[in-house]
């Protein structure tokens, strides 16, 4: 099939001409659902803020459920299906395989969005993403969904027959790069994510049309959370695979060891996915063997995957940064790196956050018996905030800023706005994940429309601080919602009315593959690199420590003696 | 450069091989977290 290719002069980056369209298409619906995820989010925090309690229950789980499904599903998939197209075609300078199959799917995703978001706007499909049985949504709702998923698992054979295609046509010598590993990590994630949802789904969608009398919950729920859960380790090793592109973007950082990364890698392949069992770890009818083997024995091998990650990449970034010259003292390299530059500070604070806030809480929770403080808390948004909105949006976000001129061909305005915006989005986040961590381990429920039961026939007292927190995550969250609005706006405007860039050359077939030259290896001993290692201890203290007190605080919970 | 016949280590020949990882990382979880876990709910007596 013909195409063509072009030639950024900004990056050096080969875009074949079709994968580059499917992309900007993707990024673009991404930021969309983005966009609307980001206005309902401002009606579920002004609802939950409990000085405010804008909106009325009914309307208030409709805004929820689209807000969860919107940002969680559609903005994030999206984003990631740019990502698979990325590192595969423009990373192996190759074609992209089936291109007009690849639209086809897009196209799907598209629908099955718009159709979902239909349904929940229509009311009566209210069932938040989780969409438990026996709640019942439109059959709609549900098929929106399978189409979208139908879209996405394409894409994810779009991006193996790319990989076959560039192996067939010898675009590249030995094996991938290690950010297309991290992206065929998070394709093989996905394609279990998108099985279980459609071994789910479907079922749920007949029974939604009465053809089915009946799902039984307990095995929707295991079903679902493969979906769920797995869903959100398709994030972790895109955003992963994204902290490496940056640091090797805005540093020129080789990863500090390619096998060590790439094993790192396959212990997610392995493992990543089991971890759905932590959402059942208070469900009766499962016993103790399946939870603790699936969420501690072969999680912890993930967790030790993402602890090498977390390493690394700012370990190739010291490196990097030593080798021209930072230095001095322990932490020189990471005084002096670009803090001004977005893409940098985005990634950064992506790494940090969702090792220290997402991370640690997640192994707290993910024990059998320190589920049961948190369980169905806020505790449980504020960490996959930090997770899913520090880790992967942030990081995102990030890379977008790089993307602009690369793949958009503009010039990203309001260079002053985009400076500050990550701190703005970033750390207002940090603070909203950990006042929603700390209200939950004060016993605040999630999805609770009035956590004060006005009315009910038997009253809680909350201790003050619950309600301090609640009050600072609506304070918080606000300010997060300026920030990310602010990028919405400056990215959308920057696509359409920045400065013009060169288009670079045109041309009919790709660069034939050249060699870098050969390293003349043994003699050049990368530095050492101290200042990650101190990060790394501290990090190791901030998890026992906290791991620690949340099995004191367990065990003064019921005074058993 | 080095000799030609330099042996790639089996790890990395697996880990070249995306279609060997795309069946270990579905067979896993289908096998330690559904099939286990829908047993063991098919294994509920039902109450009478
Ligand atoms: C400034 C931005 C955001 C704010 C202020 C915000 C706020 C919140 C709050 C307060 C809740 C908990 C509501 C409750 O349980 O009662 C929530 C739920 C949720 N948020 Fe966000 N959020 C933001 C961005 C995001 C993003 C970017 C994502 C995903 C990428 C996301 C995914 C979710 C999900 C999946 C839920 C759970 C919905 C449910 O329980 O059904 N949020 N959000
Ligand atoms: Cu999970």
């Amino acid at each position: 099939m013909a195409t063509t290719y072009r030639i950024c002069p900004r990056s050096g980056l080969q875009f074949d001409t079709a994968a580059e369209k499917l992309m900007r298409f993707h990024a673009v619906a991404g930021v969309l659902a983005l966009l609307v995820g980001g206005i309902m989010a401002l009606g579920v925090i002004l609802t939950r803020w409990p000085a405010i309690k804008l909106l009325p229950a009914d309307t208030f789980y409709m805004v929820l459920t689209a807000h969860g499904i919107d940002m969680l599903i559609f903005w994030i998939i999206f984003f990631e299906m740019a990502v698979l197209i990325f590192a595969s075609s423009t990373l192996l300078r190759c074609r992209l395989a089936m291109p007009k199959l690849a639209w086809v799917a897009s196209i799907l995703m598209v629908i099955g969005a718009i159709m979902t978001n239909v349904a929940i706007f229509q009311g009566e499909s209210s069932v938040m993403f989780t969409s438990y049985v026996p709640m019942q949504a439109k059959p709609h709702f549900y098929l929106g969904l399978i189409l979208f998923a139908v879209g996405a698992l394409l894409i994810c054979f779009i991006f193996l027959g790319t990989l076959v295609v560039a192996k067939a046509e010898k675009t590249y010598e030995g094996s991938i790069p290690l950010v297309t590993f991290g992206a065929l990590t998070a394709c093989i994630i996905a394609i279990f994510t998108i099985a279980s949802g459609a071994i789910i789904l479907i079922p749920t969608f007949l029974w939604s049309l009465g053809y089915i009398r009946e799902i039984d919950s307990l095995m929707y729920r295991v079903v679902w959370w493969g979906l769920g859960h797995s869903s959100q380790q398709i994030n972790v090793s895109a955003h992963v695979a994204i902290w490496y592109a940056i640091a090797a973007i805005v540093f020129g950082a080789k990863p500090m060891s390619e096998k060590v990364s790439r094993t790192a890698f396959f212990l997610y392949i392995l493992f990543l996915q089991l971890a759905s069992a932590h959402h059942l770890l208070s469900d009766p009818g499962l016993s103790s063997e399946w939870k603790i083997v699936n969420t501690s024995y072969f999680m912890y091998f993930a967790v030790l995957a993402s602890m090498i990650h977390g390493m690394t990449v700012p370990g190739a970034i010291e490196q990097a940064q030593r080798l021209k010259g930072y230095n001095k003292g322990l932490f020189e390299w990471l005084r002096k790196a670009p803090w001004g530059n977005p893409a940098f500070s985005s990634m950064f604070l992506s790494l940090i956050g969702f090792g220290f806030l997402g991370g640690i809480s997640g192994v707290m929770m993910g024990a059998e018996q320190l589920n049961m403080l948190i369980h169905n808390t806020i505790y449980v948004p504020g960490h996959f905030h930090a997770t899913v909105v520090i880790g992967t949006t942030l990081a995102f976000m990030g890379l977008t800023y790089f993307l602009v001129p690369v793949l958009f061909k503009r010039e990203v305005l309001f260079p002053g706005f985009a400076k500050i915006q990550p701190y703005l989005f970033g750390l207002a986040m940090y603070v909203v994940a950990l006042v929603m961590m700390g209200a939950g381990t004060l016993g605040v429920s999630r999805r609770h429309w009035d956590m004060a039961f006005a009315g009910a026939p038997m009253a809680y007292e909350w201790p003050g601080a619950a309600y301090l927190m609640m009050g600072l995550t609506g304070i918080f969250s606000c300010i997060a919602i300026v920030g990310g609005a602010g990028w919405i706006l400056q990215i959308v405007l920057s696509i359409l009315f920045g400065k013009k860039l060169e288009e670079g050359e045109i041309r009919s077939t790709p660069i034939p593959l050249t060699l870098p030259a050969p390293t003349t290896g043994s003699t050049v001993h990368p530095p050492a690199t101290p200042g990650t290692m101190v990060l790394a201890l501290i990090f190791l203290t901030a998890f026992i420590l906290y791991y620690f007190v949340n099995w004191k605080y367990l065990s003064s919970l019921w005074g058993l003696s | 450069m080095a000799d030609q016949e330099e042996r790639i280590p089996v790890m990395q020949k697996w880990l070249d091989n995306p279609f060997l990882l795309v069946f270990l990382g579905v067979a896993m979880p289908t096998v330690l977290y559904i099939v286990w876990g829908v047993m063991e709910i098919a294994n509920i007596p039902v109450a009478r």
